[in-house]
């Protein structure tokens, strides 16, 4: 027995290193960006030790001026100053034109610097710009995750909101879940009736029914998607039907809409609803329908008391399934949806792509983790018996 | 009795519709990627195989092909060594903790697919695998091997362990046993698992929208930056290729299943 779980560990190993290095290590690797903090150690790190020093209460001492206006001025020369500008600019704007201002003037500066930086720029002679500093000294921050719920740190940390104008990413949160919840709705109540047809059907045509749902369940999403940009279009077939059936007298703007993004996600997401509830109908003993039949039970009643409570557990893993894969979506939004349409995945993408913000980036994973992690949570304690087992393809 | 006859017909009519509906996309892009001019008429008016002519003739298309195909083999190649020996694992093992393992190997079914691509890229960036190709086969291979995983277990759960004392006591040493025995009677689940990771590799957009670099653009990036550009009957031509790459890997699945 011993020799046959050594052999086990061995055959599993390779696999979980795997798992390891390109999975767990990524999700620690992003747990960690969210929080850190390191521009300023890694940049000025002799301010980075006298602002550790300093008690936040009066201006720092000359000590800490000097430090800055010798290491911005090194920084620059030596082209490493862009990491810090941007963590310190996305704390609280104009502080990259601070830095990079005062790390252009270094070389003419002169002691005592408590005086000639305040000269240079006034604001080295608030307390406010020192304690946003100070507040960069990390190892970690919660800057990044409180900008991912709209709010902001004052200087010297306490928590405030973000402005109404600059508030946009619990708007961001509540429209994925209401995009997924919509979507998950639909794919369940759509799903039912198409995993009784294909349950009840003779086998032949169950499996042409079954053919019907397999075949755009393994086409490519990126596919699927297009052939909805195409559909959708003005000259589309879509609208061409439309206009043909009298609904609109001409063609409407269909791509860049709400709908488009939810017609075409639910059309992704459908047969990871149907599958589940089929299997789950499938199994169902017919006698069972019968002998409540043969009891006297109306046929409303064998349906609502008998026939679904059992086929429950295939439909509500389908519509746990949906909304998990829902809540991540990205190409479908980014390709059919306008600026107002775009979710979380979108933002995500963007702080990598364009905005090159691992911090936020990072933030916005871990909150869409752990909304992941609830909907788990939540369907765990719900539905316990329809998830054993049924996440598999 | 009359009432529910109608409700029968009521459900067995949405269900049409639903799985019209399901059909529909790529009904309407076939005739669409043959048609002969630009502009994108539904119905086309004329046929023409230029589109197809064009991706096959494209250097960024056949490019983007050999990439997918490259990624999708690799992926493939190393989730099926790697998922069947750890399923084999799972099965042999007499230890606690085995619905964890399982568990944790599924863990990135559940991921969204966004968090899983930002954190590789995140982690492949500061590792230095970004734009490379074994970084992209690494990041495939999590998200297509818990469906080796899956299958394989499955297909273990019908496999009779005395057949190994059986093969032990007839002389065979493991790694026989294990070729001659034990893969032959699993090896439909293993197909099965195979073929979706290579369709999981070959689909997947985002992890590579981040990691990849130019030279691994694949069909799906390919895609996708070419409807963001200019949408050409072209973008069809290509979308039905994918369409019956998907649909010859059904095939082979369901084949596999019929074998089990």
């Amino acid at each position: 027995m011993r020799g046959q779980n050594a052999l086990a560990a061995v055959l599993v190993a390779p696999l979980l290193l795997l798992l390891a290095a390109a999975f767990l290590v990524p999700l620690g690797t992003t747990l960690l960006t969210a929080v850190a903090d390191r521009e300023l150690a890694d940049t000025l790190p002799r301010t980075h030790h006298a602002l550790a020093a300093w008690d936040g209460e009066a201006l720092p001492g000359e000590e800490a001026f000097a430090a800055v206006a010798d290491e911005l001025g090194v920084a620059l020369e030596e082209r490493r100053l862009g990491p810090l500008a941007q963590r310190m600019n996305f704390a609280a704007g104009g502080q990259r034109a601070l830095l990079l201002r005062t790390a252009r003037a270094a070389d003419g500066l002169t002691a005592p610097y408590a005086v000639s930086l305040p000269a240079l720029d006034p604001r080295w002679g608030e307390r406010d710009t020192w304690l946003r500093l100070r507040d960069a000294t990390g190892p970690v921050t919660p800057l990044y995750l409180l900008r991912a719920l709209d709010l902001d740190q004052a200087p010297g940390g306490a928590v405030t909101r973000m402005g109404e104008e600059d508030r946009l990413f619990l708007t961001l949160f509540l429209r994925t879940l209401g995009v997924a919840v919509i979507v998950t709705l639909l794919a369940t109540l759509l799903a039912a009736p198409v995993a009784f047809l294909l349950a009840s059907l003779p086998p032949r045509w169950a499996g042409l029914g079954l053919l019907a749902v397999l075949v755009p369940f393994w086409s490519s999403i990126l596919v699927r998607t297009t052939a909805w940009f195409v559909l959708l279009q003005r000259e589309g077939p879509v609208n061409a039907t439309l206009v043909a059936l009298g609904l609109t007298e001409a063609p409407v703007q269909l791509i860049g809409t709400r709908i488009a993004v939810i017609v075409a996600m639910l059309h992704v997401l459908l047969p990871f609803a149907i599958l589940p509830a089929y299997a789950a109908m499938k199994g169902i003993d017919r006698a069972l329908i019968r002998a409540a039949a043969s009891l006297g039970g109306s046929p409303v009643q064998v349906a609502l008391r008998v026939y679904l409570p059992l086929a429950f557990p295939g439909i509500a893993a389908g519509g746990f399934i949906v909304f998990l894969l829902a809540v991540g979506f990205y190409i479908t939004p980014a390709l059919l949806g306008g600026p107002r349409d775009q979710l979380v995945a979108s933002f995500i993408a963007l702080f990598i792509n364009r905005e090159v913000n691992w911090g936020m980036a990072a933030a916005l994973s871990v909150l869409l983790m752990g909304f992941a992690a609830c909907a788990i949570a939540a369907a765990r304690l719900l539905l316990p018996a329809a998830l054993k087992g049924r996440l598999s393809p | 009795m009359s009432a529910a006859w109608a409700w029968r017909v009521a459900i067995g009519a949405l269900a049409l519709l639903v799985l019209a509906f399901l059909l529909a996309p790529m009904a309407a892009i076939i005739p669409l990627s043959v048609a002969p001019t630009e502009v994108m008429r539904f119905p086309p008016e004329g046929f023409s195989l230029r589109w197809y002519e064009e991706i096959f003739t494209s250097g960024r298309w056949l490019l983007a092909a050999r990439n997918s195909l490259v990624v999708a083999v690799a992926t493939t190649v190393v989730a099926t060594t790697l998922g069947t020996l750890a399923a084999l694992g799972l099965t042999l093992g007499r230890f606690r903790g085995k619905a964890v393992l399982i568990a944790l190997f599924s863990l990135p079914i559940v991921t969204p697919s966004i968090v899983t691509a930002a954190s590789v890229f995140l982690a492949f960036s500061l590792a230095g695998l970004s734009g490379t190709l074994a970084g992209l086969v690494l990041a495939h291979t999590v998200v297509a091997v818990p469906f080796v995983l899956i299958a394989v277990l499955a297909a273990l759960k019908g496999f009779d362990m005395t057949l190994l004392r059986a093969a032990a006591a007839s002389g065979a040493p493991p790694h026989v046993a294990f070729r001659r025995v034990v893969v032959p009677l699993i090896a439909p689940g293993i197909l099965t698992g195979a073929v979706f990771a290579f369709a999981t590799s070959f689909d997947e957009f985002i992890i590579t929208l981040f990691i990849a670099g130019p030279a691994q653009y694949t069909l799906p990036r390919q895609i996708y930056a070419s409807v963001r550009e200019f949408l050409s009957p072209a973008i069809c031509a290509a979308s039905v290729m994918l369409f019956l790459c998907s649909t010859v890997l059904l095939a082979l699945t369901s084949w596999a299943r019929r074998r089990q």
